[in-house]
């Protein structure tokens, strides 16, 4: 018998650095093999109040990683009062990944803003990570990269930065099978996060050509059969009876 | 693909080296029939796909035989182009033999011939045959790539063949309803026309949602009497 399948997440996700912040992108679409399984799932998730983090690879693994990750970046806040550096969660994730010698299907695009300004991380599964100004991971990872070579360069503003991002996810949602549907971003700047559910939405449905409700009644009813659940006793009328029975 | 083996061990005894090589592959796509009365509908759409890359977004799988029958082929691209091509010549040898054009029956059963013909090799083509039968009523043919063949009012193949295929069994079948309009939803398996379409194209709408092997374009091949017509409907390229 085969293991069980995991839910993949065959996507786009992209990262891009501008002067005074960062862009983050995503597609929304999640697989199981050839099947669609979600048409409009989140894969930017949140670590920090500065940092948020893209996931790759097996659905359930992105999200407890991330999650795991992002409260025990909560308690080290707590613990020493200030935020925490994108190095530290970057540290931590690959640790943590390594230590699964890449069993843990992780992979992820890391972004944040603090004291250092903006930094922008990939991590693959086994551990390994990038510091890079312009990063894209996943199945679409290429069709974005083409995007991201073609047109990057250094000082864009923050418009520019969140067209490029919004550019080169579509282009894994277009010519990538894995990635599809929506482009979610996330800004990130010195004291504020924006994020930017369903920024664009370019494969909207049609309507159908007409309704598929059944009409009242298409099941047959073969038969009806109507059961008492609980039983009727009528006091005997005649009081003799029953002392005569006793 | 093309691998080597390496030497396995030291010494005078020389393994010899094995080649694997897989003919194969599967480019995608989904086709449809539906056969009505006094029609046929047979539709494809057009993406070719491998793995996760999209080859073209129109390379179509629907063909145009020269006998007023329409074959639909869904698997492996080449394969699918080049049974085609053998299919139409063997029709024109016929015409130019018999001084008349092949009737869909019999091309049917010349289809399961040269399918069996490649038992041990075949082509890896999921066909659906399309065509008006002497009364004028339609007819689908559907094929197995080795030639075992099933002669229905309905069929669909391919990538999203197992999706499509339990929506015409209630829609057409009508299997286990009762109180059915007889005139927009026909008897069982005999749909009007104009709700065949309607069909033919939620199938594809709908595929397009789920399997992302199918999408770009649909053809729809409809055979009457009068012949043959195509029409061309975009769906989603995501």
């Amino acid at each position: 018998m085969k293991a069980p399948r995991a839910t993949s997440t065959g996507t786009t996700i992209v990262g891009c650095i501008y002067d005074g912040g960062l862009v983050l992108g995503a597609d929304t679409r999640a697989t199981e093999g050839p099947i669609v399984a979600d048409k409009n799932c989140e894969k930017i998730h949140y670590l920090a109040p500065n940092m948020y983090c893209c996931g790759a690879g097996t659905a359930a693994d992105t999200e407890f990683t991330t999650a795991l990750i992002s409260s025990n970046l909560e308690l080290h806040r707590l613990s020493t009062g200030r935020d925490a550096r994108v190095v530290t969660a970057m540290t931590m994730l690959k640790q943590m990944l390594f230590k699964y010698q890449g069993h843990i299907g992780a992979a992820l695009v890391l972004g944040g803003y603090d004291v250092n300004g903006p930094q922008l991380y990939t991590i693959a599964p086994h551990g390994s990570t990038d510091k890079l100004p312009y990063v894209t991971m996943g199945s679409g990872s290429m069709a974005a990269m083409a995007i991201f070579e073609s047109r990057w360069k250094k000082g864009m503003t923050r418009e520019q930065a969140v067209e490029l991002v919004k550019d080169a996810i579509e282009s894994g949602v277009f010519n990538d099978l894995g990635s599809g549907s929506n482009v979610d971003v996330c800004v990130i700047t010195k004291s504020k996060v924006d994020y930017l559910r369903n920024y664009r939405k370019p494969n909207e449905r049609e309507p159908k050509e007409q309704s598929y409700k059944f009409k009242r009644g298409t099941t047959a009813v073969l038969t009806t059969e109507i059961t008492s659940l609980v039983d009727i006793e009528t006091e005997p009328s005649n009081a003799g009876a029953s002392e005569g029975r006793a | 693909m093309l691998s080597a083996a390496g030497p396995t061990h030291a010494g005078p005894v020389r393994i010899p080296m094995e080649h694997g090589f897989s003919p194969y592959t599967d480019n995608g796509g989904t086709t449809l029939a539906i056969a009505g009365d006094d029609y046929v509908i047979v539709a494809g759409d057009t993406r070719q796909s491998e793995g996760y890359s999209i080859n073209t977004r129109y390379c179509p799988k629907v063909f145009k035989l020269d006998n007023n029958c329409v074959l639909a082929t869904g698997g492996m691209a080449a394969d699918g182009q080049n049974l085609v091509r053998r299919l139409k010549q063997s029709i024109e040898q016929y015409h130019h033999v018999h001084a008349k054009t092949m009737s869909p029956s019999a091309l049917a059963q010349l289809l399961s011939v040269v399918l069996y013909g490649k038992r041990h090799f075949p082509y890896f083509v999921w066909n659906t045959l399309g065509g008006l039968d002497a009364d004028g009523s339609g007819w689908v043919y559907s094929y197995d790539p080795v030639g075992n063949v099933e002669k229905r009012k309905w069929a669909c193949a391919g990538s999203a063949g197992h999706l499509i295929m339990p929506f015409l069994d209630a829609k057409i079948g009508h299997h286990h309803q009762s109180q059915i309009d007889a005139k927009t939803e026909g008897k069982p398996g005999s749909v009007p026309f104009d709700t065949a379409m309607k069909y033919t194209k939620d199938a594809f709408t709908s595929a397009t949602e789920r399997d992302i092997y199918t999408g770009d374009l649909l053809e729809i091949f409809v055979i009457r009497k009068s012949g043959v017509t195509v029409e061309q409907i975009p769906l989603k390229r995501d």
